[in-house]
């Protein structure tokens, strides 16, 4: 930790400092939008912000990777014309939990792989990060420890962090220090705050303990010994495949991709759209073989592509531990039980080769 | 929100030239194609692009000409629904866009001082074509080249010139069978599998390159274990829904495998324990 990467912020100027990152650029800030509901979205005063929140329903995904994206105009008149497009804008993203920058690094990952995905790369580099830790569990769906994304690492420009009496600010990138110096409402951070901060992580790790009963070294292991595991002919029975659980999650970035024309028939726009391994045209080819019929399949697909598959891909798991999916699942399928039963079943067979 | 143009954007696409259009079957037609920017596109055999009709669609399609040919590259065709309906409307002089090439093709550099034995079923004779063409044009790299060709019935068979050419050179043993005969068809009559068995082959030495419906495998593959085939040396492309071709749309995922990046192209080594790529 070095001393002078850190700031403090008197708490009773976090408002000021709120409005003045509105006088600089859109602020986008989570929302409460009643029945224990939050949403990112646009403020225009410091007022509307929940400094306490539980994940938003969806995450700040939104931003990066809209939920509908034009890709490419194209005009059909006399000669064809196509242009390839990026929308994007200035946008400061405020109060981003660290399970949330845990999503956008995985969306980075995919979306920075060759090749590369020009338009999300456009598009990031406009928006500003200021994260804010929990210093505590949001509620008894999380399982961000499990994941390790409960405490700060990197992937913001601030990061905000509450301490007794002030917030400690980690300036992380060129941006983040622009924005301190141009807010001018912060004082230099001394030894006792970052003892304090010290003190506060090493209390985390104490309160955040691992929520689900295994590590994560473990899952490689797990889930190539799960393939055939009856808990996902369990949730055949369960899931109504109705895709809520991918339309919320943070590292799902799976699309569709579509067109329109407009009135004239000359003129449209191809767009992508989140798209989800949950329904049912997903897996379908030619002759209408679909290669994940069966809602056990999908449901396994989902979870193997959270916790195996992008390990060996890409290094990481896919899961942030939020606790979206379980939170809005209508059938109450839950990620931290489903994982339990897994360790449930395959300690079972471990031990009864032993037996 | 500012919207910008990106020339550099994957999605991109290039203006290619349709130069001639031939009807192969009653639902097939043969495109030959020109880059409008006199650039070539440079495949490999296997390999696919993305076709797009503007306003209407964008689809995978296999390269079906020879890599080597640097003055235009054809593609293969079936009407089936939207976009390939709309594909045949087209004319000589039309324009459509192409992006790619995708995937990973054959490893021809693996093949190469091999036999060769090529199995294709209906359509996959399309990408399998190219796979032929670079073999002849480069014939001394290769062993003894087979090539099985089946179809439903005679009106089906693809490309009915070529392979009438490379019935009769003597460095290529070729057959062909159909499901279903009609009165003036003199060939073989049966499934593909059963043109296997006869076919006199060095297993060691031979690559096997398959393409065909998703039924076929099983069954063939079954036939090359028999014959005493590698598992590495059995090479299959696969077909699965494809939106961006490149790895991000997860659309045409097979397990932990992208079908358009890490294949269409696999050995059986590679997916034989996969409980969703058969
Ligand atoms: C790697 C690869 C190579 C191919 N090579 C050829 C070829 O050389 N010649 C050829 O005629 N066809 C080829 N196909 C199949 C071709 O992509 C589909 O026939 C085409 O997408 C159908 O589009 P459509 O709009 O006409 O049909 P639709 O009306 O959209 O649907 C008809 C059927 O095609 C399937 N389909 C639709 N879109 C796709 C898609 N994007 N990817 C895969 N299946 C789809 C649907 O599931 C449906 O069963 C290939 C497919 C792949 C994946
Ligand atoms: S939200 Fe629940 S019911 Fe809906 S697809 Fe996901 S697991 Fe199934
Ligand atoms: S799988 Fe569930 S808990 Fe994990 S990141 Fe996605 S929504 Fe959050
Ligand atoms: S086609 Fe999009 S991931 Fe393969």
């Amino acid at each position: 930790m070095k001393i002078e990467q850190y700031r403090i912020l008197e708490k009773s100027k976090i408002e000021d400092f709120i409005d003045s990152l509105i006088s600089i650029s859109k602020v986008v800030a989570p929302v409460y939008k009643g029945f224990k509901n939050y949403a990112f979205q646009k403020i225009k005063s410091s007022e509307e912000v929940s400094l306490k929140y539980i994940p938003t329903i969806i995450p700040p995904k939104k931003y990066f990777m809209p939920q509908r994206e034009t890709l490419l105009k194209f005009d059909i008149k006399e000669d064809l014309k196509i242009e390839p497009v990026v929308e994007y804008e200035n946008l400061i993203l405020f109060g981003v939990h660290t399970c949330d920058i845990a999503g956008i690094k995985c969306l980075n990952m995919v979306l920075s792989d060759n090749p590369k995905d020009t338009g999300y790369l456009i598009r990031k580099k406009h928006i500003t990060i200021i994260g804010l830790e929990c210093n505590d569990y949001c509620d008894e769906y999380a399982s961000c420890a499990f994941v390790g994304a409960h405490m700060p690492t990197t992937g913001y420009d601030l990061m905000f962090t509450e301490l007794s009496e002030y917030f400690i600010v980690h300036i992380h990138s060129s941006k983040g220090s622009d924005i301190v110096e141009k807010t001018d409402l912060f004082k230099p951070a001394e030894a006792v705050h970052i003892e304090e901060l010290k003190a506060l992580r090493n209390n985390k790790l104490k309160i955040f303990n691992n929520e689900v009963p295994t590590e994560r070294r473990y899952l490689p292991d797990l889930f190539d010994r799960s393939f055939n595991a009856s808990v996902w002919k369990e949730l055949e029975q369960k899931c109504l495949s109705c895709g809520n659980c991918t339309a919320v999650c943070p590292t799902c970035y799976c699309f569709d991709i579509k067109e329109e024309v407009d009135l004239t028939l000359k003129a449209g726009e191809r767009y992508r759209v989140w798209f989800s391994c949950q329904l049912d045209p997903f897996a379908k080819v030619a002759g209408g073989i679909d290669f994940r019929r069966e809602r056990s399949a999908r449901q396994r697909h989902r979870f193997y592509r959270k916790f195996r598959y992008h390990i060996d891909r890409y290094g990481m798991v896919f899961c942030t531990g939020c606790g979206r999916c379980s939170r809005t699942c209508m059938a109450k399928i839950n990620l931290k039980e489903v994982l339990t039963s897994l360790i449930k079943e395959s300690e079972a067979k471990i031990w009864r080769k032993w037996l | 929100m500012a919207q910008v143009v990106i020339k550099d954007s994957p999605y991109n696409l290039k203006r290619a030239r349709i130069l001639d259009v031939k009807p192969l079957t009653e639902k097939e037609k043969l495109f030959k194609l020109v880059f409008e920017d006199s650039t070539w596109l440079d495949f490999e055999p296997g390999q696919f692009i993305m076709v797009s009709l503007m306003g209407i669609g964008e689809i995978p399609v296999s390269v079906c000409s020879s890599p080597l040919n640097r003055h235009y590259f054809e593609i293969c065709v079936r009407a089936v629904g939207k976009v390939t309906n709309s594909l045949h409307k087209l004319n000589v002089g039309d324009v459509i866009g192409v992006r790619g090439p995708y995937g990973n093709g054959f490893p021809i550099k693996m093949i190469e001082g091999h036999d060769l034995l090529i199995i294709a079923g209906g359509l996959g004779l399309a990408p399998l074509r190219s796979l032929i063409l670079y073999a002849i044009d480069n014939r001394r790299d290769f062993g003894e080249i087979h090539i099985l060709f089946g179809c439903k019935t005679p009106g089906e068979l693809l490309f009915v010139d070529e392979i009438d050419e490379w019935g009769k050179r003597l460095d290529i043993h070729f057959a062909c069978t159909v499901d279903r005969a009609d009165p003036d068809w003199k060939g073989n009559v049966g499934l593909i599998t059963s043109l296997i068995p006869g076919v006199d082959i060095d297993p060691i030495r031979t690559y096997a390159a398959v393409v065909g419906p998703p039924v076929m495998y099983k069954f063939v593959i079954k036939e090359l274990l028999a014959k005493g085939l590698p598992v590495d040396q059995i090479l299959l492309s696969f077909e699965r829904h494809m939106k961006c071709g490149m790895g991000k749309c997860g659309r045409c995922q097979i397990q932990n495998l992208y079908c358009c990046k890490d294949g269409p192209v696999f050995t059986f080594k590679e997916i034989m324990d996969m409980a969703e790529a058969l």
